[in-house]
């Protein structure tokens, strides 16, 4: 059977308003501002809520962490916490996530243990989770990479009659990649089952959208692709959710791909060696702030007497531990070994690498012996 | 374009059932084969479906296959060899096809971030068992960008297998293995030898993709080529053998890993040693080869080893690239520019 799909591809822009299910005050959207979406359930509102918690108070820690010196470094995803988890949530344990180096608490969300997420960022190895057992790729640095094995990965499912769906973050930045556009047009050519996240945080490091791309919206990029693209208000992870859930359905059954742009702030630094101070105004965050994700949806479960005081205390208490557990595996320091350096690189060892790991082996073996002898052997 | 080719050429050729084969045509057969013994091999690139690839690599496989195991992808090498990478994490077993030399260039940042580091990156938990093949090197009389000789962009990356056969036999046999490898291998193809053929009984399998092969014994001195310098080496000594020069030529098949046992084996016997390759020589892979060659063989050696190469230029336009390619005429000269204390 060919995998040609004849179809009308879309013309339509995405709306210029970002798509919202509920306003900054809590409120619920409907009308044309909702664009033709539903407000999830309750149950799945405060499930969202639970993990954004959990999420902020982990990202929170991290970053408290990384300025101890327990970290080599952090990209903070705090105030995106809409976008990360929003999306991460509407898809299924079979799926497959490909995330960049932001969205450590999306994989928090999908369940990886914290240290085994923040392994390459202590600087143990360069990848600490098993990405099958998760179904989530490594943490891509090099940016727009991952959207294409995001793209490669859903191809093959799709040969295999599989129904799996993948799903693959991009900043703002990445957009301006070629990786970025050769993943999308070559997702929506092959019509592959794969939902393309923008989280559009405004700056990449320093550099503002406005030096990034002259489009009205970055959403907009799918129509030339032939894709659906939506423009959704990435601090409503009600929005974030249910567009991202409808792109996953139609994905799975055969709809091909979506672009969704998540209009968010990065809050933070882009890392903790950043100086976001000789690049932005200090009133610019001060209002992202007051537009909070979770703020937003916590005041409408109140509001809909879904989220009592016991709960949130319930809630926050998790979040504490999980704060709790990242400090106590974080504090720990990780037995490295150096000769495994030699282990992985090739299937079958090499000559020429077992040669090396010899010489490595042998100066570990004089080290430790000069350690062992005290001043006087070292000063021998 | 039409070569003839010495007997020496062949080291896997039979001779029950044997026939002409082109390389393109065994490399054809071997992805064939490949393709029947393993549905999750699938191929895909620029031109390789109902065309058939513009060197006819893939000749009749879309019409035997269907487009569910070789299609047409999209013009973009990262996003062939991006996608790729997705295709293996799942469990197929994509080949993929870089037109020209030239055009792999815009893979580079996949193939140097991603194929070649996710396997030590995940600790061996996730394998890339794919397969990029790459037309390379000159002398087809091809306009700029059609001629380069990239290997030692990818050898100087660690995780990466990079092998370039020089025969038919060696063709089919190396890109069987390179296909059923865990580890993701650049296998190169000289253009210039795409036509070259050898009788042969397909399926063949001749010695393993990692080791340098021995393709013309001789005593005085070992000319260490590979692709489409074998031919030239092999040349260089017919000629030298009516000057009373014997050498011994060797095929290094595989650039990455290194088979340095062969290597010095040869050169310990013959105490002299040449590498030849077409791509430019400052950096190039001969510089690896004579400083491995030396670092190891230093006591056996009785001259300094030579690199016999194009120059440090940009590829030539077409009509000029007969003076920038290695012959047998430059190996022989380079070869005097030795001290010979028995010869005059």
């Amino acid at each position: 059977m060919s995998l040609n799909v004849e179809h009308q591809p879309t013309r339509a822009l995405p709306s210029e308003k970002p798509i919202r299910l509920l306003d900054n005050a809590g409120h619920a959207v409907r009308g044309a501002a909702a664009g033709g979406f539903e407000l999830p359930a309750l149950d799945v509102l405060l499930e969202l809520y639970r993990r954004m918690v959990v999420a902020r108070r982990f990202d929170v820690q991290v970053t408290a962490l990384t300025k101890q010196g327990r970290l080599a470094t952090y990209p903070s995803a705090y105030g995106q916490e809409a976008c990360e988890i929003g999306a991460v949530s509407a898809i299924e344990a079979h799926d497959w996530f490909f995330p960049t180096y932001r969205d450590s608490i999306a994989l928090l969300t999908r369940g990886i243990r914290p240290g085994d997420i923040l392994a390459s960022f202590r600087g143990d190895w360069h990848n600490g989770y098993d990405q099958h057992a998760h179904r989530c790729a490594s943490q891509a640095t090099p940016l727009a990479t991952q959207a294409l094995h995001a793209v490669g990965l859903a191809h093959a499912a799709r040969l295999r009659n599989d129904p799996l769906v993948t799903l693959t973050y991009l900043g703002d930045g990445a957009t301006s990649e070629g990786d970025a556009h050769e993943a999308f047009n070559f997702a929506a050519v092959w019509q592959t089952p794969t939902v393309f996240l923008i989280q559009n945080n405004q700056f990449a490091i320093s550099t503002p959208i406005a030096r990034q791309s002259r489009a009205a919206t970055l959403a907009d990029k799918a129509v030339g692709y032939g894709m659906p693209g939506y423009h959704v208000d990435g601090n409503d992870v009600a929005a974030m959710y249910a567009v991202t859930r409808a792109a996953v359905e139609r994905a799975r059954a055969g709809g091909g791909p979506t672009l969704i742009e998540g209009l968010t702030y990065r809050v933070e630094a882009h890392t903790n060696s950043d100086d976001p101070t000789r690049y932005r105004q200090a009133r610019d965050v001060e209002h992202w702030k007051r537009r909070d994700p979770i703020e937003r949806l916590e005041k409408y479960l109140v509001s809909e007497g879904a989220l009592a005081d016991e709960m949130r205390a319930e809630i926050a208490d998790a979040a504490e531990s999980v704060a709790e557990h990242t400090r106590d595996v974080m504090t720990a320091d990780a037995e490295l070994d150096p000769l495994e350096l030699f282990d992985h690189v090739y299937s079958r060892p090499r000559a020429a690498l077992l040669e090396q790991r010899a010489r490595l082996e042998a100066e570990l073996a004089d080290t430790a012996e000069l350690h062992s002898a005290g001043p006087a052997g070292a000063a021998r | 374009m039409t070569t003839t080719t010495t007997p020496t050429e062949h080291p896997g050729a039979t001779a029950a059932g044997a026939a002409p084969v082109t390389m393109a045509g065994a490399l054809n057969a071997a992805l064939r084969d490949a393709m029947e013994a393993d549905d999750r091999v699938v191929v895909y690139g620029e031109d390789v479906g109902p065309l058939g690839g513009v060197f006819r690599v893939t000749d009749g496989l879309q019409a035997q296959f269907g487009d569910r195991r070789i299609w047409d992808s999209p013009l973009a090498e990262s996003g062939i060899v991006g996608t790729a990478i997705g295709m293996a994490m799942y469990g197929m077993r994509p080949v993929v096809e870089m037109q020209f030399d030239a055009f792999s260039y815009p893979a580079f940042e996949q193939m140097v971030s991603h194929v070649a580091k996710m396997r030590n990156r995940t600790k061996g938990r996730l394998t890339l068992p794919m397969v990029v093949r790459i037309p390379c090197a000159g002398a087809i009389g091809g306009v700029e960008h059609h001629s380069d000789s990239s290997e030692a962009y990818w050898t100087a990356t660690p995780g990466l297998t990079v092998v370039m056969p020089s025969n038919p036999a060696d063709a089919y046999s190396m890109l069987r293995e390179a296909i059923e490898s865990d580890d993701p291998v650049v296998f190169m193809e000289p253009k210039s030898r795409y036509w070259s053929k050898a009788e042969l009984a397909l399926p063949v399998r001749t010695a393993a993709m990692d080791r340098a092969v021995v393709v013309r014994e001789g005593s005085d001195v070992t000319l260490l080529s590979y692709g489409p310098t074998v031919r030239t080496a092999l040349e260089a000594a017919d000629a030298a053998a009516a000057e009373d020069l014997s050498i011994e030529v060797v095929d290094l098949r595989s650039l990455s890993p290194f088979d340095d046992d062969t290597v010095s084996a040869s050169v310990r016997k013959t105490s002299r040693a040449a590498v030849i390759h077409e791509a430019a020589q400052f950096g190039g892979y001969g510089a690896e080869v004579a400083a491995r060659v030396t670092e190891r063989n230093f006591f056996h050696l009785a001259a300094p080893v030579l690199r016999i190469t194009g120059f440090d230029i940009p590829y030539p336009s077409p009509k000029l690239e007969e003076h920038h390619l290695p012959t047998a005429d430059r190996v022989l000269a380079a070869l005097d520019t030795w001290e010979w204390e028995d010869r005059s």
